[in-house]
């Protein structure tokens, strides 16, 4: 048997599969198909300051191996998450990462001294959904703005702090760099991608907000693509995301550079992919010999 | 254990109407945790997200589910073989509360009639109207007249039945029944809740679009209202079958 825990900025997990933010709520869902323990980390739904209502339906539509949604940071809001929702998760026996998201830098700030003086164990700052009007994607689009974020986040955070990227971007060496220089302990990528999808029938969007964020094993190249530019742009650990659905792609995450994984999307076709992922990867690494993550991570060797 | 995905062999599947088709499905251990109003979650060969079907009827280690081809999801689930396994995540959401003691109108609009055979047979001679666009549409009449329905028949074209809507039915029947309940296309579902205002108590199934199907990604949400408070709340959790007050329908 590997050994398949990761230590990402001190903090130990038990394997490199995440769930990823949004898609796996505050975990209390899927605690009644399997413990949580078996996960290395729950990343939160993405929380703001106050409760958010999100976007009118419909929120999501499929596409070719993958989906759009548009759900608009629907969350009870930071003060309840603390209050009903980490104590529990934080019994989990797993790595609890909150993913926070806001208007402003203050909102960010706000949020980060208040999950500083909790329990959780690592901060996520999401300046890369693409669903709200403002807050989230605007800040993470521009080097120089990924950059300012980061660092004004970075004075308030007494936790590690993630800092996810949208793969909406020119350059995204240059992003990762400029979260680094800032003051990232890590970075997770990517985030969705925009897209639309029209019903032919009604010549109307299908999704409500008329455009959504695409995710799933569509997205999958281009994320192992952003995560092996990053990889070599930066020194910071890397949680690779964007459309894993099977062991083999969680290898090659970790290939292009990833340290660990977030698994999303795969959980709506089968809420036990993340089990089966860490089951495939470990008999993989038994099968050939990796001892560790660590001997995966960044091996790919291109031409 | 209140739900898992787990394979269901496929017994039946038979096509009812035009574009519709009856699933009988076999796995005992979650088609006894089944109740009336709640759905699955079918995963669909090839797709990326699950099917959210409404249940139909059950029977000790199988479910019946009746869905209507809309796109290529239920297009292949048409098409998939007798004696084939499907994985299935159940049983979802929360149901139609029946009482016992009182008397039930169930009100169905096309494909939102199969969930209200499966709460009709929880009943005593229940009421049922059920509307269809057109004749080539209309389901499950002789299923409801094997369970002693009282049972309404209606067509928007007339072409067979009664000629209108199933609220002219349910207009002149209010009076006979302690309870309603519907579900349907949502201007149907308002305009049921509108008869039942101040008359009856109204249960109406919603349906939306739907990620995990269990609560968790929040893409299903809608508002409702709870007491005296709103609160986004999920059709695959806290639904899809809710009081008629607790809704917003809108307009």
């Amino acid at each position: 048997m590997a050994d398949l825990s990761v230590n990402i900025c001190g903090v130990e997990f038990k394997n490199p599969i995440i769930a990823a933010s949004g898609t796996f709520g505050f975990g209390r869902e899927f605690s009644e198909l399997y413990p949580l323990s078996n996960l290395g980390g729950v990343s939160s739904k993405g929380i703001t300051l106050e409760p958010r209502d999100g976007n009118p339906t419909p929120r999501i539509a499929e596409c070719e191996s993958g989906i759009l949604n548009a759900v608009g940071l629907q969350n009870p809001g930071v003060d309840h998450f603390i209050e009903y929702d980490l104590d529990w998760l934080k019994a989990q026996d797993t790595v609890v990462i909150a993913n926070i998201a806001g208007n402003t830098a203050e909102d960010y700030c706000a949020m980060a001294d208040k999950l500083s003086a909790s329990s959780v164990d690592m901060i996520e700052l999401n300046i890369s959904c693409p669903n709200v009007k403002c807050g989230g994607v605007q800040f993470g689009t521009q080097p120089d703005s990924v950059a300012s974020i980061t660092a004004e986040v970075k004075k308030h955070c007494k936790k590690p702090l993630i800092v996810k990227l949208s793969p909406n971007v020119k350059d995204i060496a240059e992003i990762a760099r400029a979260a680094e220089s800032a003051g990232a302990d890590a970075l997770s990528m990517i985030n969705t991608l925009t897209g639309m999808r029209i019903d032919i029938n009604t010549a109307r969007p299908i999704i409500h907000n008329n455009t959504g964020g695409m995710s799933g094993p569509a997205v999958f190249p281009v994320a192992v693509r952003m995560v092996w530019q990053a990889a070599g742009a930066v020194k910071i650990p890397i949680i690779g995301m964007g459309g894993i659905s099977k062991w083999q792609d969680a290898v090659e995450m970790l290939m292009a550079g990833a340290s660990a994984l977030q698994v999303g999307t795969a959980l709506f076709n089968d809420p036990y992919a993340p089990l089966k992922i860490n089951n495939g990867l470990n008999d993989f690494m038994d099968e050939n010999g990796y001892n560790s993550i660590k001997e995966l991570t960044g091996i790919v060797e291109p031409y | 254990m209140s739900y898992d995905t787990q394979l269901f062999k496929l017994l039946e599947n038979k096509r009812i109407a035009d574009g519709v088709f009856s699933w009988t499905v076999k796995n005992s251990e979650l088609s006894a945790l089944a109740e009336c109003g709640q759905f699955v979650n079918i995963k669909v060969p090839g797709r990326t997200l699950r099917r959210p079907i409404s249940i139909c009827d059950k029977d000790e280690d199988t479910l019946r589910l009746v869905f209507q081809v809309k796109g290529e999801g239920t297009k292949i689930m048409s098409e998939m073989r007798v004696g084939s396994e499907v994985e299935i995540l159940a049983p979802l959401g929360h149901g139609f509360d029946i009482k016992k003691g009182r008397r039930y109108c169930f009100v169905g609009g096309g494909i939102g009639v199969p969930p209200l055979l499966f709460a009709a047979k929880q009943t005593e001679n229940p009421l049922v109207i059920t509307g269809f666009r057109s004749k080539n549409l209309v389901i499950l009449q002789d299923d409801f007249k094997e369970i002693g329905s009282e049972l309404y028949l209606t067509t928007d074209d007339g072409t067979d039945g009664i000629h209108g809507f199933v609220t002219d039915v349910l207009k002149e029947h209010i009076g006979e029944v302690d309870e309603v309940c519907a579900c349907g296309p949502l201007p149907m579902l308002k305009a049921v809740a509108a008869v039942c205002k101040d008359k009856v108590k109204c249960q109406v199934s919603l349906e939306e679009r739907m990620g995990c199907g269990i609560g968790a990604c929040l893409v299903c949400s809608c508002k409702t209202k709870v007491g005296d408070e709103e609160v986004m709340t999920q059709v695959c959790r806290r639904g899809p079958v809710y009081m008629a007050e607790e809704v917003f329908f809108g307009g």
